[in-house]
């Protein structure tokens, strides 16, 4: 590491950063998980519980359906893990390098910006036995004047719960990939598997997996913990009766019979135990995956023929795009149709009746989306960067913020914002936007670290050094060579972030105690039911917003250096 | 957004500090509310001015939520008071709020000012003191309009006594709804037990939203009263030694019902709008709804095909009054008494009552209201399928609360969990 020059005090801000960031990421999340840890306990003084008990556990494993609800939460994680992993693996397999993977790359930033919430929204309403493809083709080629009574979504097994989070998890592995492609060396890699006569797919696979998996291990973690105990999209399209443990969790919590926010910490601490074991469980499915791969490798099979294969993969990824992309764009068409019955494939007439109807009350959430974005993300952003000038890879403190940024991924939310909330009602600095700010950042900062990260590491570092070498001091190659270099990665990162933020649901609700209304929980409080146009109102703006922070990020720097040829958009 | 800071007047760290004075005694925690006195009403719009009530209400619906921004804006041009619509899909959660911050000691400048409330929720605040102290809403200026005489169930919520400790907004009647396009009105069901065999005959197409959404639970509660032997036992208390005895008939309905309905009864509609929807996609043939007029209002919202009609059962449906209530703890007292006696001000029962807006019928008393008012009542067009007062059928009185507490736990355990 290298030590500091005195005259420069953007350096020594950039000292304090990361021990900032570990402090706002790492201490919100322990003391949140203490805090649901004693009255899981028992123990709450505030709430009459003195001493410690197991009763609180007792009286969970008595509640009605809870074995179900867990199991749910269990299949959920791992399915939808299992699914979002292969498929990203396939897709970049069987992508990478060809047209049509460049093209589809182009969506996936703003498939990733789709809340997790409106994606679902817009999947429920293609699938559902009134939905859109079933409008298309009734009553013609199937003669229903009624839909057909099937349960979807809400169906028992998860299976649309599972796909809604497959199709929003499998961008964002495809992105983590597309990070770590550009450290392994994968054109060569493919040409000189192709070369000893291997097909793309298992050249993928043998050589290339390996190297990746690695990379984005903390993500696929990630996603593992998100889908078991998730709550906005199981509340859309998970089961109802019994719903998975997560749903459960937050109706206890919310539950004015106030015994049962013990119940609601000790389910927290089971639901943190069920992500636990996840782990345990894909650990072994990691070796076992691997011992597989292994095991088809030493076989020595070519797998030559698997152009077929590809083309199904590759249609199965535009299929996804596309059913993410129309789901959003019906939902716009719904929030501006008059009356739509079933089986009309499109509705009777066009009205912005249910926009009129929603402005008055559109405003002060959306203020408060872009307030609490902007913030948390432009702290995040500014952190991030202060830690990136700073510090080197095989620094401890950097291990050490790593792994702190690592924690609001891994631990399942109800787990430590329960806590949380406590703490913040006692030490009443609850509700108001600066508790929000401070809860987005743990949220945003992982992810803005995540997409900043790889961009920061990857640049030639003789830029810097001939800068240096003429004489130039720290400060100055920072704000001259390095900033403008990374400037449109730091707009990503930053659009990532407000992204993340404009999506968060239950850490809005639960700090915020639902004074700060976003887009976000004002959809998904009306998704409890309301009518569609409104939904449609609320989810294609949920959907919009995001979207203006990649627009930005990808002009601004065609704007700033549209003198500078070298510096446009490769 | 308002920035909270700026709300800190002078006159309200002194409240403060009088506040926190008088608990440091071991005084009534009322104290602070015993400073706004809603008899003394020029003081109360004095005080309001400037305040932001926190207003706790179901945000399920989009015409409610739509009038609520309105009150909002008519009370900040008018008087000052700033209004935040905080939307709830249960009403408990608002309870619970209340519950939370007593419990941590927070008896001043709570995050609730006013709660959409009645029944369950109005009886477990009221037993826990959690509401601002009794008599407050017979002393609000507009309470004179109120026809308190002519509509019984506006001084008793749930056969619990108001006592002024929350004050009526809307008349509620569960009124039933069918599409004349699809199904004729000849076959619509006259009680819950032709309910029952019409469904038995239609499976798949009728549901009730999943309880304990209030809707839901009033559907349960509808089933209850008809099926119950002894109708006299719903009037006190569960007693929990024959529970099992006496809701037998409703869960043997519901155990031949469940398994006719939408989805096999293995998923639910979550409240009422929801219900409305599934018409709309035609997935189910009756729906209803605790208003009246509500099919016409989303006729003109073009929610729902102009062909749909109301039905209700001859023996009689639940009706009841729904109120708005103010924590004890409220930040905002003055602005919530402001808010709560617009909200009944003729101006504002009118257009409420229009269906166009949103239809929930009045609290008021036509009698009490000028002449030009009642015309403003008189000329309301209620929609082609709203039913008259008259075809409304005999209201049913609504159990004592904690029926509807015990048969939501008991549904969850038979129906919510195992399937």
């Amino acid at each position: 590491m290298i030590v500091p020059r005195p005259k420069e005090p953007i350096f020594y801000a950039a000292l304090a950063a990361p021990y900032l960031i570990i402090t706002l990421v790492s201490v919100p999340v322990l003391s949140g998980l203490l805090g649901t840890l004693l009255p899981a306990l028992g123990y709450l003084p505030a709430l009459g519980g003195n001493h410690f008990s197991l009763s609180a556990f007792t009286q969970l494993f008595a509640e009605p359906g809870i074995t179900r609800s867990m199991l749910l939460s269990l299949w959920i994680g791992l399915a939808a893990t299992i699914i979002s992993t292969l498929s990203s693996a396939a897709i970049l397999g069987a992508g990478f390098g060809t047209r049509s993977w460049a093209i589809l790359t182009r969506f996936l930033s703003p498939i990733l910006s789709i809340p997790h919430a409106a994606a679902a929204f817009g999947l429920a309403f293609i699938i559902m036995p009134s939905g859109f493809v079933s409008r298309i083709i009734s009553p013609e080629l199937t003669g229903w004047v009624n839909p057909p009574d099937v349960l979807i979504p809400n169906d028992p097994y998860a299976l649309s719960l599972i796909f809604g989070l497959v199709i929003k998890e499998v961008p964002f592995l495809l992105l983590m990939l597309m990070a770590a492609v550009g450290q392994v060396d994968a054109q060569r890699s493919f040409n000189m598997s192709s070369a000893l006569g291997y097909g793309r797919l298992a050249a993928f696979s043998h050589v290339l997996w390996p190297q990746l998996y690695r990379q984005i291990r903390i993500a696929v973690f990630a996603v593992l913990a998100f889908s078991a105990s998730v709550v906005d999209v199981s509340l859309i399209l998970g089961p109802t009766t019994p719903p998975p443990l997560s749903v459960n969790l937050v109706r206890w919590m919310n539950d004015p019979d106030l015994s049962y926010r013990f119940l609601a910490s000790a389910g927290a601490m089971v639901q943190l135990a069920l992500v636990i074991l996840l782990f345990g469980l894909w650990l072994i499915l990691e070796r076992a995956g691997g011992g597989f791969r292994a095991y088809v490798a030493l076989t020595g099979r070519r797998y030559a023929n698997d152009s077929w294969l590809i083309k199904i993969i590759q249609f199965k990824a535009w299929l996804l795009t596309a059913l993410v992309l129309s789901g959003i764009a019906l939902l716009g068409l719904w929030s501006v149709s008059a009356l739509w019955q079933f089986p009309d494939a499109l509705p009777s007439g066009l009205t912005l009746s249910a926009w009129m109807r929603a402005a008055p009350s559109i405003a002060s959430p959306l203020w408060a989306t872009f307030v609490l974005g902007l913030l948390s993300s432009a702290l995040a952003t500014i952190l991030c960067v202060l830690c990136l000038a700073n510090i080197e890879k095989n620094a401890t403190t950097y291990k050490v913020m790593a792994l702190s940024l690592s924690l609001p991924l891994i631990v399942p939310q109800t787990a430590f914002l329960f806590g949380l909330q406590i703490a913040a009602l006692k030490s009443g600095i609850g509700y108001g936007y600066g508790a929000l700010i401070l809860t987005h950042l743990i949220f945003v900062a992982p992810y803005v670290f995540l997409s900043l990260s790889h961009a920061w590491e990857s640049l030639d570092p003789r830029y810097e050094q001939m800068s240096q070498a003429l004489g130039k001091s720290r400060s100055r190659t920072l704000l001259a060579i390095r900033l403008p270099l990374m400037l449109r990665p730091i707009l990503t990162a930053f659009a990532v972030g407000f992204a993340v933020s404009a999506g968060l649901y239950l850490p809005t609700l639960l700090i915020g105690a639902g004074r700060l209304p976003t887009i976000t929980t004002e959809a998904v409080a009306l998704a409890s039911g309301a009518n569609r146009r409104t939904i449609g109102v609320y989810a294609f703006l949920q959907s919009i917003i995001p979207f203006i922070g990649f627009a930005l990020a990808f002009a601004m720097p065609a704007w700033l250096f549209r003198n500078r040829a070298a510096m446009q958009a490769a | 957004m308002v920035n909270h800071g700026s709300l800190e007047t002078k006159d309200h760290a002194l409240k403060k500090l009088l506040t926190a004075l008088s608990l440091g005694l071991m005084l009534s925690t009322s104290a602070f509310a015993a400073n706004v006195d809603p008899a003394n009403w020029p003081a109360v719009l004095e005080d309001a001015k400037g305040e932001t009530v926190y207003w706790n209400a179901w945000g399920g619906a989009d015409n409610i939520n739509a009038y609520i921004a309105w009150a909002g804006s008519e009370i900040e041009k008018r008087y000052g008071v700033k209004l935040v619509h905080v939307k709830l899909d249960d009403t408990a959660a608002a309870v619970a709020k209340v519950v939370a911050e007593k419990a941590a000691g927070k008896n001043e400048g709570g995050s609730v000012d006013l709660i959409w409330i009645n029944g369950e929720n109005f009886a477990s605040m009221k037993k826990q003191d959690l509401l601002l102290a009794k008599g407050w809403a017979e002393k609000l200026p507009n309470w004179k309009y109120v026809d308190f005489d002519g509509k019984p169930t506006v001084r008793t919520d749930f056969t619990v006594p108001v006592e002024g400790q929350e004050s009526p907004w809307g008349m509620a009647k569960l009124v039933f709804f069918h599409d004349t396009a699809k199904t004729k009105d000849v076959d619509m069901p006259k009680s819950a037990a032709d309910l029952l065999a019409w469904a038995e005959k239609n499976p798949g197409r009728f549901s009730y939203p999943m309880p304990p959404d209030f809707i839901g639970s009033s559907f349960l509660k509808q089933v209850l009263s008809e099926t119950i032997a002894d109708k006299t036992k719903l009037l006190a208390a569960v007693n929990e030694a024959e529970f099992a005895d006496v809701s037998k008939p409703l869960f043997d309905y519901l155990d031949k019902l469940n398994p006719n309905l939408w989805r096999k009864g293995k998923s639910f509609p979550q409240n009422y709008p929801d219900m409305k929807r599934l018409m709309a996609d035609g997935e189910v043939d009756i729906t209803f709804a605790f208003n009246p007029a509500d099919a016409s209002a989303a006729i003109t919202a073009g929610e729902l095909p102009n062909t749909v009609r109301s039905f209700t059962f001859p023996g009689g449906t639940l009706g009841n009054t729904h109120f708005v209530g103010i924590p004890y703890n409220a930040n905002a007292t003055a602005g919530a008494l402001v808010l709560a006696d617009f909200l009944i001000s003729p101006e504002a029962q009118s257009r409420k009552q229009d269906p166009k807006v949103w239809g929930d019928p009045t609290v008021l008393n036509m009698a009490a209201v000028s002449a030009e008012e009642k015309a403003v009542f008189d000329g309301l067009d209620l929609g082609i399928a709203t039913l008259k007062p008259d075809q409304l059928g005999p209201a049913l009185d609504e159990p004592h609360p904690s029926w509807m507490v015990r048969i939501e736990t008991e549904w969850k355990r038979r129906y919510g969990a195992a399937n």
